[in-house]
């Protein structure tokens, strides 16, 4: 069963540029077309069921805007973290 | 979900070596995922007390704003000498530019060269993205071939207007330069590789073997005219094949080095 | 301490070491290399920092570098090669930060020559970098006296933030005299409240000449424009010589003033009443005292080694109300004694007057010596 995740999105730094969207493995992240930040963007956020806390969505990110947690586990390993 | 926001699930956070500020760039610029990897090994080297940046001119023109270190903004393209100059007199401080393709490739050529021979025991982040992005989308000593710029409107022609330089590969030539590689920010992957790129630049500096630069392969998202994404695979498809990623040089006592 | 034959740029760069200097950042041009050189030797020796640049262009830019830790940092040029540090001069006055720079003025324009000069006058006095700046500029007459200004300098650079320019010629430069140097004292880094040295133990510091939003600009350079009227009020520095009783004074710096005091003297042995005035610091230009003597005296001559640059600032301060006459030697001639007091004489016997060019009448008096 893969590890449950969840990522916080900072509206102050957030654009809406869509990388982590694209890079996202298992594509649960798209842009909330019903907020705007308070600089004029569409800010990321979860849609459905799925992210496993890999990470790559700040690992992609150009404003370090996400904040990822993940549910500890025997098999969970931090990626981005580690470099 | 919200109950696995707890600090003992923490995986990833905005590293401590930024300050609060939003940066300027447009949205999808890889210009920020350079300053971010840069200021997580900050964060992992634990160096951000004994560091000072120099900015350069162009878009990372106010790079002093976001990373929480002492930094100088120097003239377009005399970072490295600047750097020189702050490193000869600190000599324990860590000293780091961030240039881009015009400060660093063009005005600032003469400075670069002869940091790198000189061995200068600082660290260079060049970011190559083919263009001139805070004047407006120029033609950049490292814009490629039949590329369109705002000043090479029918494409880059090789016989008016040169060729484009390919930087990591000509510093490599020079005997005081220690550590010089050229790694991209396309990708996760990528992304990686140009982290532990950073973080070894940055150990080579702190144990003073000598000059060091990581080149990164960067999007212009506004001044190429693509989407963020589409950006990523139009670095991918035309600027690595011109600009090859690899490791251009390393020293002895840096391939020694264990990190 | 004893007097000891030295080389004026050798005595230079010793003086500056021994003041506290931490650093030099130069690139060779004649006629300084001798304080790129000795530098290379002594700094390294005192375990301090010396780089021979790529440029004069780099040289600045390790100067701005090194400046902006609170370092006691210096560069030496002569004129083609201050031409190319503008650019980091004005980033320095921008950035508020402290530096020495010795400039050694040649025969110009272009490459001109090698030879001694003052047309630098005006580039180095008036700016010359871009922006609204004033750097201070001292200019000795002799070997001793630039020796005895190395402290000095330092001393002015870090109490107001600013460039401090020793502006002489290739030949103080060259000339060897005897000189008594100061003493060996040691590097004193002070804790200067801006200094960039890394963040430890308190916040971040941030050096910068880049101001975007105007008003912010405006207000800079008006804290610039407020320690320059300091400097003004407290910093001039000048000689006189026989001008209590004098009927007119010559005026000259450097070694235009110097080779001026050998003809009033001579004058003075003719029964000629004549005085010298010769301002030290150059920018700030002592006005208020050339106004003063010019109450008191017929006229002024002003000699110098250009064409008459800084002739304007004694104009601007004698506002008309006595004549002045102008004598000069350019593209690196020095003029001897005997041709400044055939200058006296005249001036002494002639009729003059206020409202004459007095360019257009050296002018004519030269294509007589230029023929």
């Amino acid at each position: 069963m893969p590890a449950k995740g969840w990522i916080q999105v900072n509206d102050l730094y957030c654009k809406g540029c869509e990388l982590c969207v694209a890079a996202c493995p298992p594509k649960v992240l798209a842009l909330n077309m019903e907020r705007l930040t308070p600089k004029g963007y569409h800010p990321v956020h979860i849609v459905k069921d799925g992210c496993t806390g890999c990470a790559i969505c700040a690992l992609v990110c150009p404003d370090a805007a996400i904040t990822v947690y993940r549910e500890v586990t025997k098999a969970a390993v931090p990626v981005a973290a580690g470099g | 979900m919200a109950t696995l926001m707890v600090p003992e699930n923490l995986v990833y956070e905005r590293p401590r070596s930024f300050t609060d500020a939003p940066t300027h760039y447009c949205p999808g610029c890889t210009h920020g995922v350079a300053h971010r990897l840069i200021a997580e090994v900050l964060d992992e080297m634990g160096l951000a007390e004994r560091t000072i940046g120099v900015a350069p001119v162009g878009c990372a023109v106010f790079a002093y704003n976001y990373f929480d270190t002492d930094f100088v903004e120097a003239a377009h393209g005399r970072a490295p000498a600047m750097a020189t100059g702050i490193k000869r007199v600190l000599p324990d401080s860590i000293v780091f530019t961030y240039q881009g393709d015009g400060d660093l490739a063009s005005i600032g050529m003469g400075e670069i060269v002869h940091a790198a021979a000189r061995g200068e025991n600082i660290t260079v982040f060049f970011i190559n993205n083919a263009n001139y992005g805070m004047t407006g989308g120029q033609m950049a000593p490292t814009t490629l071939p039949g590329m369109k710029t705002t000043s090479s409107p029918d494409g880059r022609d090789v016989e008016t207007q040169g060729y484009p330089i390919r930087m990591a590969e000509m510093l490599a030539t020079l005997d005081g330069a220690a550590y010089v590689v050229r790694r991209s920010l396309h990708d996760p992957a990528n992304i990686r590789k140009a982290k532990k790129a950073i973080r070894i630049a940055f150990e080579v500096q702190d144990r003073k073997l000598g000059f060091s630069m990581v080149e990164l392969l960067s999007t212009c998202p506004s001044n190429w005219n693509l989407s963020p994404v589409e950006s990523l695979k139009w670095l991918e498809e035309h600027m690595i094949p011109f600009f090859p990623l690899g490791d251009y040089k390393v020293a002895p006592a840096v391939a020694e080095l264990k990190i | 301490m004893a007097r000891e034959l030295w080389e004026g740029n050798q005595a230079i760069a010793e003086a500056a070491s021994r003041v506290g200097l931490e650093a030099y950042f130069g690139y060779p041009i004649t006629p300084q290399n001798e304080i790129l050189e000795w530098m290379s030797r002594r700094l390294p020796e005192l375990g301090r920092a010396f780089v021979q640049a790529e440029s004069e262009l780099g040289a600045i830019n390790m100067v701005y570098g090194a400046a902006c830790t609170g370092a006691r940092v210096m560069t030496s040029s002569s004129s083609p090669g201050i031409s190319l540090m503008m650019e980091g001069l004005s980033y320095i006055a921008g950035t508020e930060v402290p530096m020495v720079l010795v400039n050694v003025m040649r025969g110009g324009p272009g490459l001109g020559n090698i030879a001694p000069s003052q047309a630098d006058y005006n580039q180095i006095c008036k700016g010359g970098g871009h922006g609204d700046y004033h750097p201070i500029v001292l200019a000795p007459a002799s070997v001793q006296e630039a020796v005895d200004l190395m402290p000095v300098a330092f001393d002015l650079a870090e109490k107001y933030l600013n460039i401090c320019c020793i502006l002489i010629d290739g030949s103080i430069g060259q000339m060897m005299e005897p000189v008594e140097l100061p003493e060996m004292r040691p590097v004193q880094r002070k804790d200067f409240p801006w200094a960039v040295t890394g963040a430890k133990g308190r916040p971040r510091r941030i050096l910068s000449s880049i101001y975007l939003d105007p008003p912010e600009e405006e207000k800079t350079n008006l804290r610039l424009l407020r320690r320059w009227q300091e400097v003004q009020e407290k910093e001039l520095r000048y000689k006189e010589y026989f001008t209590d009783d004098a009927d007119f004074i010559v005026i000259g710096f450097g070694t235009a003033g110097r080779v001026a005091l050998s003809a009033v003297r001579a004058a003075r042995a003719q029964g000629i009443k004549v005085g010298l005035f010769r301002p030290i610091t150059v920018a700030p230009f002592p006005y208020k005292r050339v106004a003063e003597l010019a109450q008191r005296v017929g006229a002024f001559l002003v000699v110098e080694m250009n064409a008459g640059q800084m002739l304007e600032d004694v104009r601007l301060a004698v506002n008309g109300s006595i004549p002045i006459e102008f004598y000069g030697r350019l593209g690196g001639v020095v003029p001897f004694p005997d041709e400044i007091l055939s200058e006296i004489q005249r001036v002494a016997k002639a009729k003059l007057s206020a409202d004459a060019d007095p360019i257009a009448n050296w002018m004519k008096r030269m294509e007589m010596v230029a023929r």
